[in-house]
């Protein structure tokens, strides 16, 4: 993944929990066979209540959807440990999740997987852009900003977490720090 | 250096002589569980990484407990529970808790049978986290994880225990390590007795709305002082299970002669002992935040929709009507909560559509045999108008397939013993779901609206426990 993240913003307020990331009738769907990954991918955010998120991350269950950047309120991926939260955010094309603060087990989930970034910001971002903004995201600059007026907006330092997920994940980053062997001697 | 109880057994299973809050440590894990809805991900992951042939790093210490999806005819769900029967066999893993019993067999719920009599074999032991303790594998001073987030229960037992992804659960199937961060530690001293009508889950759902439902997020939850000693396992179970609801990493209590009985008993029973050392926190450790609970001064409470630190005190909730109760899972699912239901609407009928779901096998036995006056608790309940399954497991606590028992498939106001209310939780997106002790689901089951249970309490419980 490049560090520089441009696209449209998908944006939904606080604590949106891992039911409504991904509703637990669709959790016997394995992220590691790849035709329920992709299936996984069409129901990313699907739980979120109708009459406040009229508009859809996925439409008509398309991926990837036309978002590729999250901004969240307070406490984003709070409830259970599924891994398929961040997976289907992933599969439906989302590269980053930008929000006030984090559930642990979410924000763990999401670097383990390497499937998207998850950042903190000072502000509350949520309620600055609106669904459709297109955004251009630095990571290392650590910088949002809106292409319409060009408004730049911190994000707080990502530290390992930006190495881990640019490496691909808890595996990949292992294998380059030698704390798993390298592939080919593991099978 | 002065630690906490999970300072000090982190620092022990990463081989250190001291850590603190903040520090990054390689953890050596003494148990993983897995389930049906998350297993067969981590082996995914597992065989990517190590490779198809790869072993785990210890068959003995990998728990799989299938409860999630197990009475459903969604053909992927019983799918799930064959992926985890295959590898248990590949692996030689002796502690899978099977839902039926031929080790070369395949699972197919059979509905034509219905959906209350019961579809297992001898092994099946239902709810994970209920089924971990009562078949011997929690132990003071060790290192749990488990694919569920719900894993924190077993801090009960004066263990770390936390729920974590598929992806790091693959990562310890293959090296038996676990990259922790040390989470700083939040204090709760519980002091006095809990007066009559109120119950474990009070005392938690208080503590989330004290602290708001992301107040303990990274951090670990201390529950400590002379109020612990009174409270029965089952309780403690009860409020380190809902830990995760203010979003703490772990939640835990330091072991006592009632935790190491309770252990001891449950390894001889099924022949799991292993030695186990229990560990207590340092005076002068560093806590990051400090509450004392009166647990006297505490009344029925209910967590409001759609999050679990909406606190209100059951007798404020003013006239909130119901569709439906719950009685059931991790939190609220015990044999304890089920007695407790059972004085409140013993020889009463409830007046809305009212599901009992056992955590376990064993706990349905256990119902099956506590007489009160001559009758089982369980036809006790079932006179009352409570529908029971004897197909333990999660059920509808989390919503699951659409056929799944107790299922909420339309936008119903639910009151329920189990532990998350968010939009969607228990099925259908437009449920409300409000959260409370048995006691005051009971009542408020006889009463078709949110009531204080104190008001339906009876005056002797004529209880004899049998076989149990």
């Amino acid at each position: 993944m490049s560090t520089v993240i441009r696209g449209k913003a998908y944006v939904v307020g606080d604590n949106i929990d891992t039911d409504q990331i991904i509703p637990a009738q669709y959790l016997a769907l394995v992220p590691t066979i790849e035709e329920e990954y992709r299936k996984l991918g069409t129901y990313a955010l699907c739980g979120l209540p109708v009459e406040e998120y009229p508009t859809r991350l996925t439409e008509n269950e398309k991926v990837p959807c036309p978002y590729n950047i999250i901004i969240a309120g307070r406490n984003f991926g709070c409830g259970s440990s599924r891994e398929h939260a961040p997976i289907a955010l992933g599969a439906a094309g989302v590269e980053i999740v930008i929000a006030e603060s984090f559930a642990r087990i979410f924000f763990r989930n999401c670097i383990a997987t390497g499937e998207l970034y998850p950042a903190d910001c000072p502000e509350r971002l949520c309620e600055v852009f609106k669904t459709g903004d297109a955004l251009e995201i630095d990571l290392d600059a650590l910088t949002v900003k809106r292409a319409a007026d060009g408004a730049s907006h911190a994000l707080n330092p990502l530290g390992e977490v930006k190495t881990v997920v640019a490496a691909g994940g808890l595996f990949a980053y292992a294998r380059e720090t030698g704390l798993v062997p390298e592939r080919s001697a593991a099978s | 250096m002065s630690m906490t109880l999970t300072e000090k057994i982190l620092a022990r299973r990463a081989g250190k002589s001291a850590v603190t809050a903040g520090d990054s440590v390689l953890v050596d894990v003494d148990v993983l569980m897995t389930h049906d809805v998350c297993g067969p991900g981590t082996i995914g992951v597992f065989k990517r990484e190590f490779g198809e042939k790869a072993r785990v790093w210890d068959a003995k210490r990998v728990v799989i407990i299938p409860d999630h999806y197990i009475f459903t005819s969604d053909r992927r769900s019983n799918r799930n529970v064959d992926i985890l029967r295959e590898f248990v066999r590949d692996q030689g893993i002796p502690y899978f808790y099977d839902v039926i019993d031929d080790p070369s067999g395949k699972w197919e719920f059979d509905a034509s049978r219905g959906i209350e009599l019961a579809q297992y074999g001898a092994k099946y032991a239902g709810v994970c986290h209920i089924a971990l303790p009562e078949k011997g594998h929690t132990r003071p001073g060790e290192v749990l994880v488990g694919t569920d987030s719900h894993t924190c229960t077993a801090g009960a037992f004066g263990e770390f225990a936390t729920g974590i992804g598929n992806t790091d659960a693959a990562f310890v199937m293959g090296t038996g390590k676990i990259l922790l961060r040390t989470p700083p530690t939040m204090r709760f001293r519980l002091v006095g007795e809990m007066q009559p009508g109120v119950m474990a889950k009070d005392i938690i759902l208080h503590v989330i709305g004290e602290i708001g439902f992301d107040g303990a997020t990274y951090k670990a939850m201390e529950f400590g002082g002379e109020g612990v000693g009174p409270m029965s396992i089952d309780d403690r179970m009860t409020v380190a299970n809902m830990g995760v609801e203010a979003g703490a990493k772990n939640a835990i209590f330091e072991a006592d002669a009632k935790t190491i009985a309770f252990v001891k008993a449950r390894a001889a029973e099924h022949g799991t002992a292993v030695p186990f050392e229990t560990v207590t926190p340092d005076a002068g450790a560093n806590y990051v935040y400090d509450l004392t609970v009166d647990l006297s001064a505490l009344e029925p409470t209910v967590a409001l929709h759609p999050d679990p630190g909406r606190r209100k005190v059951a007798s404020a909730c003013g006239d909130i009507k119901l569709d439906r109760a719950y009685i059931g899972s991790c939190t609220g699912g015990k044999t304890s909560d089920f007695e407790a239901f059972a004085d409140i609407v013993d020889g009463k009928e409830v007046r809305i559509d009212t599901f009992g779901v056992p955590a376990t096998p064993q706990i349905v036995r256990e119902l099956k045999a506590n007489r009160r006056n001559g009758r089982s608790t369980w036809d006790v309940l079932l006179d009352a108008g409570v529908r029971m399954t004897e197909n333990a497991g999660c059920a509808a606590c989390l919503g699951g397939p659409s056929d799944t028992f107790g299922r909420i498939n339309e936008p119903l106001s639910c009151i329920s013993t189990t532990n998350r209310n968010f939009p969607g939780r228990m099925g259908d997106a437009g449920g409300r779901i409000y959260l409370a002790s048995p006691y005051t689901v009971a009542a408020s089951a006889l009463a078709g609206h949110i009531v204080d249970p104190r008001d339906y309490l009876p005056g002797v419980r004529e209880l004899e426990e049998v076989g149990a």
